[in-house]
């Protein structure tokens, strides 16, 4: 056992992998929060009119609102007034009004594995990078273009496609939703825009890949899918940020819209900076995700593997409204040392025949607190609808927590709801058997714990998911004693 | 926003009335109870412990309370009989708030085992009162402190060590009044070591005044110590019933618990178990049956905070019409309760597309070497099965009444006592049946 | 011989799939037929239709029993004129014991018949003889209706229902599914004897070795939803010998 814990004690200590800082020379504004920020974002960006009220009213309204209390989070207070809602990397150029990227970031993306030459990138994947608030480079945009698909940073969406952005934006997440989506609404600074025209199945992934680097810097991005009708999509999303002993804020908002006989699948793998193993800094991750399957037979799958982050709050949400329409959440989420996570998903029954799967499975390890929250909603009218629930938590440990908060609310006879909730541990029988066939302690908690996640992380795309395993043993490092 | 300010003002206004018949320490916790309900007013339906359940709006009719304790108790007794066939028990009764004793026809309780008013056992056990009342119902929510501010009666059973009591003790309250009224009850129940009681609490009313009662019952179990407790809501739709039910166990005593609402108005219990010692057991099991306008929420915590522990938790709902069920069950495993075995139960039957069911199940677990699941459903009547029984010739109705009781039986199994668990299950088959129950030689509800 | 049971060109679809294609079939009174067939010929499909299964639509044709128009009876009121069904896939249902069940069912079909209902003892005294008969542990009695038994107690306890309910038309369909040779055996002679010369049986099967036990006067093969052959207990050999593939074959 003693020898055990030396290892453990050794690999516990190893780096958090993506946690170097870039030197970029990036713009930042001033700290702080009032409408002249806001205008000025908004200028910066170059935004039509319309846009800025629509930020202004949202942030009269966050003004009225107070932070949500009701997870089962400790969230220190938060100084929204000491952060900077904009930091641009990209140089300026004052001869060309095209931005120019500098060496440096692209060097920055490759060491995350992120390559923004297309020849080198992951093949049949397109990329939209972001760091802090703007998007640097989306690939392969030209190719997708030819089948009518838009893929590109919001802000250039803004400026391209103006009546689809006013069509959409805000549609799915009301700006009055929660505290969260009314900050986000008033600064957010860029992010996707995926628009899959009727009849189109995108022939490649489209990824979006999140860092922050700069200090003192919120992160509000914003992304935006529309799957018009018998489309389908897959879209992935992975996000990191330096090591740093302050806390940074990221409240994003991912809003999904998908018509009829449309699917989409997103996929998220989330390594933020999780704080050091005393629980200083990490990022706090706010998002507010929810896709609207407005359309008959459509169908919307989340898949989540949240590693990261000191703080999660994050319920990515399928309103089932079109008869027919399905819904899946398939999350695996692993908390260690100091991390809180209260993750889980809404999935709201309104048309006729909907159907809606959640498995999530939890892993608590160091002095974590790790809550599913879910709530499963049949309306009067949502005839036939069919709910599955099962979550899992796994316990490393005797000082962290594992929770399951589920709610059902039902208000039609002919609904079949099903929730399900196992805790347990990994037995000394498992490790030993393990062991005995010569396998480490180490790698076999890595093992199982993979094995245990599986389901989940079978709805992944191939690549993620041998980088989502990965994640999970090295996140586990310095866990089991 | 919420009339706590009413009540407020009426507390103050009558505080030494209020005082009058009660005992030293009923004052003295009454006066810490109405500081914090002043401070919270009644909860409202933002507060998460109350979601679903609007109880600031049922204290808002313009109920009766008597302070000056003037109902007359005594043309009642006896005549309201609440006799369980084949079930012989030693009776007590509430009318309204004030305990009332039976005439138990000269058969006497085991010695040193006292029932009755608190404020006569504090003449002679004034430490036990002092060590006990109000100890686990302080930390209450805003309802609670509400029942100590006003409570001037508590009904103490106490029975000391290596007592064991074999016939069931059963307590009858029923509503006794010609106004819309508002009671507060309340019991203590003080078990010492390897003590032994079935305790059996009907709450009755027949009235259709309209009427409120907050309840709340403090059972305190030594080690060893094991109560079979059956609660059994029989009253109207004009009825409220805010229960409150918190319990402590030490080392290996057992608890087994069942809980009942078979016609109701607007009810809400809760039930806390506090597991405080190695080895104790506790099984709740609750069955709430409801039609109309009726609203039942259940809410439980079981509080693991002992290694070795088990509990056991089945929860079981069938909504008809226009009815509304809440439940929301917790099990908190603490990080000293190891070896913990948990299990939670959850199963509902929406009959009507009017009725509602919230379920909230949840699990909060900081130990790592424990065994906790639950489950919750939400489902019909199995259409295979009962087309299997129509093949049989069984008509449909019959059928389904067949799976209603079939489903409900589950809980009424877990009743220890042979009689009760009869009665019950001819009165829960009455209830699909839109039957009324009477009791027999019952003279209050005809 | 009176015609018991008359079914004329009968189409019935499931999920709006036409699965009986016009089935048509005269049983008398005493006669017991033997319906074969490839799997997913609708063989079950007939016997669900026969009592009431509401998943199924029956969208042409007629179906006359004792003289009755059969489909406008529901289910219950078929069962008490006396059409029992011992299902392939017999239900469990928790918390109903038998005994509750049993006398539910006897009693209303009492009822219907205007007889008044059965005495306690009465009642106890016939599930203790038709216990016997089918060989049911008086274990299983108690229990809740088909729940944790294992498959050749669910056959068994079907058969015990049918000894109880004494129908006039019982319908065994795949009844020998699951078994071994000595359920098989038990199963068929409870049968047997529940056999008397105004019943009739149809037994749906697709293999021959039920039809050792329980001899049929004929003998018919359902496929793709018609009856594409009907002879004499000798085509149950002829079947065995040549398998389906010469019946696929010409159809």
């Amino acid at each position: 056992m003693k020898k055990k814990n030396n290892i453990l004690k050794k690999l516990a200590n190893k780096a958090y992998e993506f946690g170097f800082v870039s030197k970029i020379k990036t713009e930042i504004i001033e700290s702080g929060l009032n409408e002249d920020i806001i205008r000025l974002i908004s200028k910066k960006k170059n935004e039509p009119e319309w846009l800025l009220e629509f930020r202004l009213t949202a942030y009269r309204h966050w003004l009225t609102l107070q932070m949500p209390t009701w997870a089962h989070l400790n969230i220190p207070p938060i100084d929204y007034q000491a952060i900077s809602y904009y930091a641009d990397p990209l140089k300026k150029n004052k001869e060309n009004s095209n931005k120019e990227i500098d060496p440096e970031l692209m060097k920055t993306f490759e060491k995350l594995g992120i390559p923004l030459e297309e020849r080198l990138a992951l093949s049949g994947t397109a990329v939209d990078a972001v760091m802090d608030s703007v998007s640097v480079k989306t690939t392969f945009k030209e190719e997708l273009k030819e089948k009518g698909i838009i893929f590109c940073s919001m802000s250039e969406a803004v400026q391209e496609y103006p009546d689809l952005v006013r069509k959409y934006l805000g549609s799915v997440v009301n700006y009055r939703d929660n505290f969260f989506a009314a900050l986000n609404t008033a600064v957010f600074s860029d992010g996707s825009f995926v628009y899959i025209p009727k009849g189109v199945r995108c022939p490649m992934e489209l990824s979006t890949y999140f860092r922050i680097n700069a200090a003192n810097t919120g992160q509000f991005e914003r992304t935006l899918i529309v799957a018009d009708d018998n489309s389908y999509v897959s879209y992935l999303e992975g996000c990191t940020a330096p090591m740093r002993d302050e806390n940074q804020l990221h409240a994003a908002i991912v809003e999904i819209i998908v018509n009829d006989n449309a699917e989409v699948k997103y996929s998220t793998v989330q390594n933020w900076y999780p704080g050091d193993a005393e629980g200083k800094g990490g990022v706090y991750n706010f998002v507010t995700k929810r896709g609207d399957c407005r359309g008959r037979n459509s169908k919307l799958s989340w898949t989540q593997v949240e590693t990261g982050s000191a703080i999660t709050w994050k319920y990515p949400s399928c309103v089932l409204r079109g008869d027919n329409s399905q819904g899946e959440f398939y999350s695996v989420a692993l908390t260690n040392n100091y991390q809180q996570a209260d993750t889980g998903t809404k999935m709201i029954h309104l048309g006729k025949n909907t159907r809606s799967t959640i498995i999530s499975k939890g892993i608590s390890a160091g002095k974590s607190q790790n809550s599913y929250r879910g709530l499963v909603r049949v309306s009067k009218n949502a005839d036939g609808a069919r709910n599955y629930s099962q979550c899992d938590s796994l316990l490393l440990g005797n000082e962290c927590g594992a929770h399951t908060f589920p709610y059902m609310d039902i208000h039609n006879n002919s609904a079949v709801i099903e929730h399900e909730a196992t805790t347990s541990k990994i037995s000394e029988e498992q490790l030993f058997y393990c062991n005995q066939r010569g396998i480490g302690t180490e790698e076999a908690i890595g093992l199982i714990v993979n094995g245990y996640a599986k389901e989940v992380l079978n709805k992944l795309p191939m690549e993620f998911a041998i980088e989502a395993q990965k994640l999970l043993s090295v996140s586990l490092e310095g866990a089991v004693g | 926003m919420n009339c706590g300010e009413e009540y407020i003002e009426l507390f103050e206004k009558n505080r030494e009335l209020i005082d009058k018949p009660c005992t030293r320490k009923l004052n003295d916790e009454r006066e810490k109870a109405f500081i914090s309900f002043k401070a919270q007013g009644f909860p409202g339906i933002k507060d998460e412990n109350w979601l679903h359940t609007n109880v600031a709006k049922k204290f808002a009719t313009d109920y009766g309370m008597d302070l000056a304790r003037k109902a007359n108790t005594n043309e009642v007794r006896n005549s309201f009989t609440c006799d369980v066939p084949n079930l012989k028990t030693f009776k007590g009764y509430i009318v309204n708030d004030s305990f009332v004793a039976a005439d138990n026809g000269g058969k006497q309780l085991p010695q040193g085992v006292f029932i009755g008013s608190i404020n006569s056992f504090a003449e002679s056990h004034a430490e036990l009162i002092d060590r006990y009342y109000n100890t686990l119902a302080q930390k209450g929510d805003s309802v609670v402190q509400f029942n100590t501010s006003f409570t001037q009666e508590c009904i103490v059973l106490y029975i000391p060590k290596n007592t064991v009591i074999e016939e069931t003790i059963q307590i009858v309250a029923f509503l006794q009044t010609n106004v819309d009224i508002l009671t507060n009850r309340r019991m203590l129940v003080i078990m010492e070591e390897n003590s032994s009681a079935s305790l059996l609490l009907c709450d009755h009313s027949s009235t259709d005044k309209k009427s409120l009662s907050t309840e709340v019952t403090e059972i305190f179990m030594g080690g060893g110590a094991s109560l079979d407790l059956y609660e059994l809501e029989e009253t109207t739709d004009s009825n409220t019933r805010l229960g409150n039910l918190f319990v402590k166990q030490e080392h290996d005593s057992r608890f087994n618990h069942c809980n009942i609402t078979l016609t109701n108005g607007f009810t809400r219990n809760y039930v806390e178990v506090v597991l405080d010692g190695e080895g104790a057991e506790t099984n709740i099991n609750g069955l709430a049956i409801g039609d109309k306008h009726q609203h039942i929420d259940n809410r439980t915590l079981v509080d693991h905070r002992k290694g070795h522990c088990t509990s056991n938790e089945l929860y079981k709902y069938i909504l008809d019409e226009d009815s509304t069920g809440v439940f929301a069950g917790k099990m908190l495993i603490r990080t000293d309760a190891q070896q913990t075995v948990s299990q939670q139960t959850n199963r509902n039957l929406c009959l009507t597309s009017c009725a509602h069911m919230y379920a909230q199940p949840q699990l909060e677990i900081y130990a790592d070497d424990v065994k906790c699941s639950h489950g919750s459903t939400v489902g019909q009547l199995d259409e295979s099965a009962l087309f299997y029984m129509q093949q049989r010739g069984i008509p449909a109705d019959e059928a389904r009444h067949l799976l209603m009781y079939a489903f409900a039986g589950e809980v009424t199994d877990n009743i220890k006592l042979e009689a009760l668990r009869e009665r019950l299950h001819i009165l829960v088959e009455k209830r699909f049946r839109g039957e009324l129950n009477h009791c027999k030689r019952c003279n209050l509800c005809k | 011989m009176e015609n018991l049971l008359e079914i004329k060109n009968l189409h019935a679809t499931i999920d709006g799939k036409e699965i009986l294609k016009g089935i048509n079939l005269t049983i008398k009174a005493g006669e017991v037929h033997a319906i074969m067939g490839p799997n997913g010929s609708g063989k079950s499909t007939l016997s669900n239709v026969l009592v009431g299964h509401p998943a199924y639509t029956v969208t042409e044709g007629e179906i006359i029993y004792k003289g009755k128009n059969l489909l406008e009876l529901s289910p219950e009121d078929r069962s008490h004129e006396g059409l029992f069904l011992s299902f392939q896939y017999p239900v469990e249902i928790p918390g109903v014991s038998i005994t509750n069940f049993m006398r539910a069912a006897i009693n209303a079909k009492r009822e219907y018949l205007g007889q008044e209902p059965m005495n306690a003892t009465e009642f106890l005294k016939m599930m203790r003889e038709k216990r016997a008969m089918v060989n049911l542990d008086s274990k299983l009695a108690n229990r809740s209706v088909n729940e944790g038994f294992s498959g050749g107690e669910k056959k068994r306890n079907e058969i015990f229902q049918m000894a109880m309910l004494e129908p006039t038309l019982s319908i065994l369909d795949e009844t020998d599914s699951g078994l071994d040779i000595d359920a098989l055996r038990i199963v068929a002679e409870g049968v047997n004897k529940l056999k008397r010369e105004d019943t009739s049986s149809i037994v749906i099967t697709h293999y021959q070795r039920l039809l050792d036990y329980i001899k049929p006067d004929i003998v018919h093969i359902l496929y793709k939803g018609k009856i594409v052959k009907t002879a004499g207990p000798e085509l149950v050999m002829e079947l065995e010998e040549r398998g389906y593939d010469w019946i696929k074959n010409e159809n």
